[in-house]
């Protein structure tokens, strides 16, 4: 096959010296980003996407994704040590880790969670493997108005899916697609939307919004929540990694199922964080011990972190084959895509076969480097928890300011940051949803492009959206994603038992 | 979210609601009229600049109005914003890093972020004076190695830098 041909020229690039120690340093980044609060995973990529400029695409997309492995990793960590959950995909796995560190049985919890994690990672990459190639080659044949479908397929999932009242999801969403809208119109070469501000002709960088919304943002919610960690001991020795392993394979069925909803949560743009608690939630109630869920369960660890890996490994597979990413993360490495000068898009595997193919390579090894360190190196990282609020958020914002102003060399960069840090502390608490904003702006200007060349094509008219039976159903599945929850309502009224998992 | 404990006070979440969605109001009206100014019709290249950036606007616009009168409308209280013990702990934090952010053009990055760590760790953290030159010094160091050396990206430098001759 040649998609296995292309894998192991994939391997020969990443075995590359430099490329083995790009990953190493990617994944520690990764776990400390994880592991400490105010910087995700989205963030943490768009404050060290600049430190790959001088990298080759290959070489920065494999330090990147390792950040972001690393910090899915680090997630579990805090999670069952601190009961704080680093990441917001982790939040499921505090209801049985923590309640394990509890009695003594951390070890035994982190080994559950990085091994979770690591199968569920695994799952995700050989679906990419599998299915992303036929994907992209799928979509070669997209015209302007299949690529708006999938666009309004992937931003009507967003709103469907959401847990957020739906319209707060539009209006983050539309302000993001506003905020891309600024600055020069990629078409007319007119100026929009400036207003005679000089600094906004380049309109506004996803980069330094994702810093200032999910970075400064964050750390205004901790220190309004006076975060104090308290945690138990953490220790892993061998004896313990191998006894959990031993008894692991148990819960194979809760594995599969976890690596399945993960998958689907990520593909579309749901994401890590529904995934887990989806998969927590029905392993509780399939499983037999479901009822001593939330006392400390492994099997409690292991269906979040499968899934939420699954999920945010699997998010890239939108974004490879067809340059719409599933999760801010991904929407963070697409923009470092476009910054290095690659097309996101089905035509990078025709194109880029070195990148693409290097990447999915990493994946592989990347996880399999990411579970070792973790096992071995979980002192150290915990370690790095206890450093008081008072050292580590200020650095954390210098990091966020070095981050916004290396973007362009900008100090009004660096002000902008600030404000859209305090606009996503208070539409946080508020329950507007930030990861809408952020994949809009990314993909805003795209979108529009896509949207006003279908026009172009059919003189004006909306009926171009229906003209094929490949782009009505595209636009038909993202209208039933847009009213998912109405239709999912009425099919459990008429149904009284959902048998439906 | 914070829970409304007994005789603490602050701003209710309804009334930040309604502040909220009357803030992207006024977003939606500045897009409307920004993408007005462009035109918004049909031109020789096809739609014009403004045509997207209009219905976006609308769309806005649209759902806070539909969020506005869902608070508006809303029986259950929601309890407080924050208690006002909180706000100040996060003003705390907000206004040195916007003192922060605004002396950088000035004095640079380095300088800067010695101070703000430094502040921080003192007036937050009351630690002792050499550890806080330890960590204050030692931090920004690191990221002129890190940043200026190693991975070549010049960060912004006051007139201390330049008198030291970088």
């Amino acid at each position: 096959m040649e998609e296995i041909v292309n894998l192991f020229h994939g391997f020969a690039v990443v075995i590359q010296p430099f490329n083995l120690m790009v990953m190493l340093v990617g994944i520690m980044l990764g776990v400390i980003i994880g592991v400490l609060p105010g910087l995700g995973g989205a963030n943490g990529v768009a404050i060290l996407l600049p430190l790959t400029f001088s990298m080759s695409p290959t070489s920065a997309i494999i330090m990147l994704s390792c950040i972001y492995w690393g910090a899915l990793f680090g997630g579990a960590i805090t999670s069952v040590l601190f009961n704080i959950p680093g990441e917001p995909w982790s939040v499921a796995t505090t209801f049985d880790g923590h309640p394990m560190a509890q009695q003594g049985r951390a070890g035994e919890a982190l080994t559950a969670a990085f091994t979770s994690s690591f199968v569920g990672a695994l799952f995700a990459v050989i679906m990419i493997t599998l299915v992303a190639p036929l994907v992209a080659k799928f979509a070669l044949q997209f015209g302007p108005a299949e690529k708006f479908g999938v666009y309004f397929l992937a931003f009507c999932s967003f709103i469907g899916m959401s847990k957020e009242p739906p319209f707060k999801t539009v209006a983050s969403m539309m302000i993001g697609f506003a905020l891309a809208a600024v600055g020069l119109d990629s078409i007319t070469g007119q100026l929009r939307l400036t207003f005679g501000f000089t600094e906004l002709l380049t309109g506004f960088d996803f980069l330094i919004a994702v810093i200032g919304l999910f970075g400064i943002g964050e750390i205004l919610l901790s220190i309004e929540e006076g975060l104090t960690f308290k945690g138990g001991a953490a220790g892993i020795n061998p004896r313990v990694v191998f006894q959990t392993w031993a008894e692991l394979p148990r819960y194979w069925m809760t594995s599969l199922r976890s690596c399945v909803i993960g998958c689907w949560m990520g593909i579309s743009p749901a994401g890590a964080t529904p995934a887990s608690f989806m998969s927590y939630g029905i392993a509780k109630r399939v499983s037999k011990r479901g009822d001593r869920f939330g006392r400390g369960e492994i099997e409690g660890v292991v269906a979040p972190e499968t899934a939420a890996h699954a999920a945010g490994t699997a998010a890239l597979l939108p974004m490879l084959s067809l340059g719409v990413p599933g999760s801010p993360t991904a929407a963070v490495l697409l923009g470092g895509l476009l910054i290095w000068g690659l097309q996101p898009g089905p035509l990078l595997f025709v194109e880029q076969k070195e990148f693409v193919w290097g990447l999915i390579a990493s994946m592989y090894l990347g996880n399999v480097v990411g579970l070792l360190v973790v096992l071995t190196c979980v002192p150290l990282f915990a370690a790095i928890l206890r450093i008081p609020f008072s050292i580590i958020a200020p650095i954390i914002l210098v990091f966020c300011a070095i981050g916004a102003y290396t973007v362009h060399n900008s100090t009004f960069d660096v002000v902008m940051m600030l404000v859209f840090g305090v606009v996503g502390y208070v539409l946080k608490k508020c329950n507007y949803p930030l990861a809408p904003m952020v994949l809009a702006i990314v993909l805003g200007d795209k979108a529009e492009e896509a949207f006003r060349q279908s026009l172009l094509a059919s003189q004006g008219s909306l009926g171009i959206f229906v003209s094929n039976p490949l782009v009505s159903s595209i636009m038909a599945l993202g209208l039933i994603a847009l009213f998912w929850p109405l239709i999912s309502n009425a099919m459990t009224r008429l149904r009284p038992r959902p048998a439906v998992y | 979210m914070s829970e409304n404990s007994q005789g603490a006070t602050g701003p209710t979440h309804r009334s930040v609601e309604i502040g909220v969605a009357g803030a992207i109001a006024v977003f939606a009206i500045i897009v409307i009229i920004g993408s007005l100014q462009v035109g918004i019709g049909w031109g020789a290249e096809g739609p014009k600049a403004g045509f997207f950036p209009f219905y976006i606007g609308l769309l806005i616009l649209i759902s806070s109005a539909v969020n506005f009168i869902r608070v508006v409308t809303e029986t259950s209280d929601r309890g407080l914003f924050a208690e006002w013990g909180q706000l100040a702990k996060v003003m705390s934090v907000l206004v040195p890093t916007a003192i922060y952010v605004a002396l950088i053009p000035w004095i640079g990055i380095y300088v800067a972020s010695i101070i703000l760590i430094a502040f921080f760790m003192k007036w937050l953290g009351s630690y002792d004076w050499p550890l806080v030159a330890a960590v204050s010094l030692g931090v920004p160091l690191a990221v002129f190695l890190i940043f200026e050396r190693w991975f070549l990206l010049p960060l912004p430098k006051g007139p201390i830098e330049a008198y030291l001759g970088f």
